[in-house]
């Protein structure tokens, strides 16, 4: 055999060993969910088995999986334009006009985020309690959207300071007003890093599992709150959780499958350069 | 190179002096609305948390009440878990650290090389970080890490050793392997990322030079990843830093306080004993620690990342 | 199928009585925890709401993060739930808040001489009942018929800790992964500490004295906990520190265990062959005893409980009405199975022949419950009601951090005395912060 073409094989090998071991608790949940709950605890493992759907229609009989699936969508992807378009002039003005504090800034804001939620519990309750925001998808909106702020924040400040600031400067020249030169010149050149951040923020609103179970009660409930009804009851239920979170994690899975490719893109363009 | 880059910005950032001050005058309006909604929004919690942590307040007894001065803070300070609970944290964090960016960049390498099928690989490699900390906590404890039900146990069985008692002997050390797993990906794909945008022509011209893969490793792309593994500490420390819901479905913070880190520990304080004085005092601790590693670590690594 | 039908009616009957109240349907947001009995009566639910021409809006929530999220919104009066399933040890808390409405006026025909009196002990405050009562269970022990008969051991009535640890030492194989002291050691005051609670109480210590002084340095303690470690080294399953309820459950329903000391409620289950592999092989009796027997067997209601910030109280006490009612015992039976009939509550469910037949721990259960007294809980006074649990707002702090060292202690970590003095320091100190004794 060539030389080329071994060394060819044994990458392929090595690379889906290691593809294949860190998916592998993946795999078994997935597996787990076509299994009944005596198989899913089961001493030795079973991994041959008739697959069986019941799980699947058990969590459906039980939870509007739709509803909270939705309100998964609406949230994460209003809290990212949110966060997006809060933090665009600021990272603008960070970028390109920074005074002597901008970096301590951005740095203090990167360490609020280090609090821990639990320690806010009470006096967010209280104030979404006094605001009527208990319960309300605008509410969680607000709270991920702070969230996610500094991060979005500190992601298109190294974006921004990556697009050459020459093309701005032309810009200038020829007479475009602060606002065009955001809409026309910035926002064009650092789509990519823009995109990559939104993608970013949407994956860490959807997992997000502290603030959503506790300001939230129904009409507002995200996905994770459906998980928290399948988790840990008396009694067995290792199989029909797995087919629960099966169902959760598959549109945020395949919405990250398909959109590596812009994430990878973007991160290039910036933070990673 | 991140050097070449840099410095090729400098003539750029020079020539705009000039203009920034002329220009400030007018970005102002422009600007200063969402610098201080952005600033309001991080100071009211915090300034509400301070306010909190001064006073008397159970949430299920209403009878206390009042200012407490520095008490919440003296309890807490005198309180022998709290320095066991930092001490865990920092040591979830680094190890998290060392595991998601030595594995990260060994991975990242590899899936760099061309083989068969290798973008299907990297998606399975990448999919740990879509899921939820909660599922993924209960996947690996009660499928994989269980010591008679599970996975793990299944194998040493068959290989005729005892079976691990992760969460009772190990318990510090299966949580950090359980959160290194979702982090992986992510440090993958960014180290990928820096992988890719190094310039073929540079690896070509080191090939001709003579390099083998080791030297060619060592000189040529982990240099080039000093930034991006930047990147991926500091994103990393500050989500690393308040690690909860693994802690909480695998081994609630014991045994003993063996694997209870910062922010397990204030979640007992405020969600068991609903405490909210107290709970304030830790949250208010938690934000100073952050500054601190902010200080120290994050911020001779953020030289590399704000320049 | 005639019997169906006539239950049906006449439960529509009386609830087209009580719904007379209000003109209109109203929307009612209920939380309860995913356990098997409540997703029977969120199943089960339509019927009522069809009757009365209410709608339910369900929020069905793993039990820590129910607890949590119902004690912030009603401690905050937040006011987002109508009815909650609450726990005996909440109930009366909440009640001497005056958190939740009293549901002492859900009328004659409710029958409330038919509860259980140390259920409706339990869930009282002050003589007044916050929360009915919607399946409540005590602690037994359960073991391995077929294990006891190969080794010639018979399982007395009432067996004592020692017993129990010697039938453990003969029923222990760990070449063939059978143990025979399967018991919680998950950290938490509703895990490892609701064995460990009334353990000591059975070995005849208590949590605190008449001065609300901590007791854990006291010699009960020592012995129990020293027993409760030696016993689960040696006889336990690996990894018993991270083994709760549910772990210890499908651990014995796939036989690893020989005996198991948990939840009467899981009885049901264990006899069900859809979801245990030992089905036909499983015999109950109390739970073991040693010094004494008063509080040996723990006691847990699980509840219905109004909050006061509601707005829609009629509504409410209708459904709660409905939902521990005699009548719903019997849809359950009908309509589930009567195994599944909701256990505990009601001394009519245990009159009933098809409920002794479908269920032949009911006696046992019964008994547990009848004898789990929450007003005498140990040997000697205490200032406090709760067999596993200390109806104190403080207790799932100390419980939970109790919990902790002990184990810390049975992962070998600190020795038993260095743990028990550890708990007994910081339960000392959140005495203190909390203002003990009051």
């Amino acid at each position: 055999m060539h030389p080329k073409t071994r060394g060819k094989l044994v990458l392929t090998v090595v690379g889906w060993l290691a593809a294949g071991l860190i998916f592998f608790p993946i795999f078994w949940m997935v597996l787990t969910s076509f299994k009944t709950e005596v198989e899913a605890v089961a001493t030795p493992p079973k991994l041959f088995f008739t697959p069986t759907l019941e799980n699947y229609i058990t969590v459906r009989e039980r939870a509007d999986y739709v509803h909270f699936a939705l309100n998964s969508m609406i949230i994460s992807v209003g809290a990212t334009l949110l966060a997006t378009l809060i933090a665009v002039p600021a990272a603008y003005a960070m970028a390109f006009f920074p005074g002597k504090r901008t970096k301590d800034l951005l740095l203090w804001m990167l360490s609020t985020k280090m609090m821990p939620a639990v320690g806010v519990l009470i006096p967010i309750y209280l104030l979404f309690r006094d605001t009527g925001a208990i319960d309300t998808r605008w509410g969680l909106i607000v709270v991920y959207t702070l969230m996610n702020l500094p991060i979005v924040v500190w992601m298109l400040y190294t974006f921004f300071k990556e697009v050459p600031k020459d093309i701005l400067e032309a810009g200038r020249m020829d007479g475009a007003k602060p606002k065009q030169e955001v809409w026309m010149l910035l926002l064009p050149l650092s789509l990519p890093g823009i995109a990559s951040t939104a993608l970013l923020s949407i994956i860490l609103c959807w997992n997000e599992a502290f603030w959503s179970l506790n300001l939230t009660t129904s009409e507002a409930a995200p996905l994770t709150t459906f998980i928290a009804s399948f988790s840990a009851p008396e009694g067995l239920f290792w199989a029909k959780l797995s087919a629960a979170s099966t169902i959760a994690i598959a549109p945020i899975l395949v919405f990250g499958w398909m959109s590596q490719r812009q994430l990878v893109r973007g991160l290039t363009f910036g933070a990673v350069k | 190179m991140a050097s070449t880059t840099t410095a090729a910005q400098v003539p750029g950032t020079s020539t705009t002096v000039g203009g920034r001050s002329q220009r400030n005058v007018k970005t102002l309006p422009l600007v200063a609305p969402s610098v201080v909604i952005l600033f309001l929004w991080m100071i009211v919690p915090l300034a509400m948390t301070l306010w909190f942590s001064f006073q008397y307040y159970n949430l299920l007894d209403p009878s206390v009440g009042g200012f407490a001065g520095f008490e919440n803070y003296t309890f807490l300070l005198t309180d022998p878990s709290l320095w066991t609970a930092m001490m865990n944290t920092i040591f979830l964090v680094f190890w998290v650290l060392v595991i998601t960016v030595g594995l990260g960049t060994l991975l990242a390498v590899l899936f760099d090389q061309d083989f068969y099928g290798r973008s299907i690989a990297r998606l399975l490699a990448i999919a740990p970080f879509f899921v939820m900390p909660t599922v993924s906590a209960l996947v690996w404890k009660n499928m994989l890490m269980h010591p008679v039900n599970g996975l793990f146990a299944f194998f040493s069985r068959s290989l005729g050793l005892p079976a691990i008692d992760f969460f009772g002997s190990f318990p510090l050390t299966s949580v950090i392997i359980i959160v290194a797993w979702q982090w992986l990906p992510f440090a993958l794909l960014i180290l990928l990322t820096a992988i890719q945008s190094l310039d073929s022509e540079q690896k070509e011209a080191a090939r001709m030079d003579g390099a083998g893969p080791f030297s060619m490793f060592f000189f040529i792309i982990l240099p080039h990843l000093g930034r991006a593994i930047s990147v991926v500490i500091m994103i990393e420390t500050i989500f690393l830093l308040s690690v909860f819901a693994e802690i909480y479905v695998t081994t609630s913070g014991g045994p003993g306080l063996a694997s209870t880190n910062l922010a397990f520990l204030i979640y007992l304080r405020a969600l068991r004993e609903y405490d909210v004085g107290g709970a304030s005092a830790a949250g208010v601790i938690a934000v100073i620690l952050a500054n601190i590693v902010a200080i120290f670590l994050v911020r001779s690594i953020a030289k590399n990342i704000a320049d | 199928m005639h019997l169906r039908k006539i239950v049906l009616l006449s439960s529509a009957g009386w609830i087209a009585g009580t719904s007379l109240a209000f003109s209109q349907g109203q929307t009612l947001t209920i939380a309860t925890v995913n356990n098997a009995d409540m997703i029977i009566m969120q199943r089960l639910a339509p019927k009522w709401e069809q009757a009365t021409g209410n709608k339910l809006n369900w929020v069905v929530l793993e039990e820590n993060v129910l607890r949590q999220r119902a004690t912030t919104d009603i401690a905050t009066k937040g006011g987002q739930f109508d009815i909650i399933t609450i726990g005996s040890y909440e109930a009366p808390i909440w009640g001497k808040q005056n958190w939740l409405l009293p549901v002492d006026d859900l009328g004659a025909d409710y029958d409330y001489a038919d509860i259980i009196p140390s259920v409706r002990n339990g869930l009282s405050f002050n003589g007044k009942l916050y929360a009915v009562p919607f399946y409540a269970e005590s602690s037994f022990t359960f073991y391995r018929k077929d294990l006891f008969d190969q080794a010639g051991i018979k399982m007395p009535d009432k067996p004592t800790y020692d017993q129990i640890a010697e039938y453990a030492a003969k029923l222990t194989d760990k070449s063939k992964e059978q143990y025979g002291f399967c018991q919680r050691g998950k950290p938490g005051w509703g895990e490892n500490m609701a064995f460990i609670g009334p353990m000591v109480n059975a070995f005849g210590g208590r949590w605190f004295n008449e001065k609300w002084e901590p007791q854990l340095t006291t010699e009960p303690w020592k012995n129990a906990v020293n027993y409760y470690v030696k016993n689960m080294r040696e006889y336990g399953p690996p990894g018993a520190t991270a083994n709760g309820h549910n772990e210890n459950r499908a651990l014995f329903a796939t036989g690893h265990c020989a005996m198991w000391v948990d939840a009467t409620s899981a009885a049901g289950y264990i006899y069900n062959p859809k979801e245990s592999q030992v089905a036909d092989k499983t015999a109950f009796t109390a739970a073991p005893m040693q010094v004494t027997s008063n509080g040996s067997g723990w006691f847990w209601a699980w509840s219905l409980g109004i909050p006061a910030s509601t707005k829609k109280a009629d509504a409410a006490k209708s459904f709660v009405k409905w939902a521990t009612s005699k009548e719903y015992v019997t849809l359950v039976g009908n309509e589930a199975g009567w195994v599944a009939a909701p256990p505990g509550t009601r001394k009519s469910t245990y009159d009933n022949p098809e409920y002794q037949k479908a269920a032949p721990f009911a006696k046992v259960v019964y008994d547990s419950i009848v004898n789990a007294d929450l007003t005498k809980p140990t040997k000697d006074p205490v200032p406090y009601i709760g067999i596993q649990y200390v109806a104190i707002p403080e207790f799932q702090g100390i419980g939970t951090a109790v919990g902790q060292q002990i184990a810390a202690a049975l992962a070998g970590q600190s020795t038993v005395e260095q743990a028990l003095e550890t708990a007994q320091r910081s339960t000392e100190r959140t005495m203190k912060q909390a203002g003990y004794p009051k």
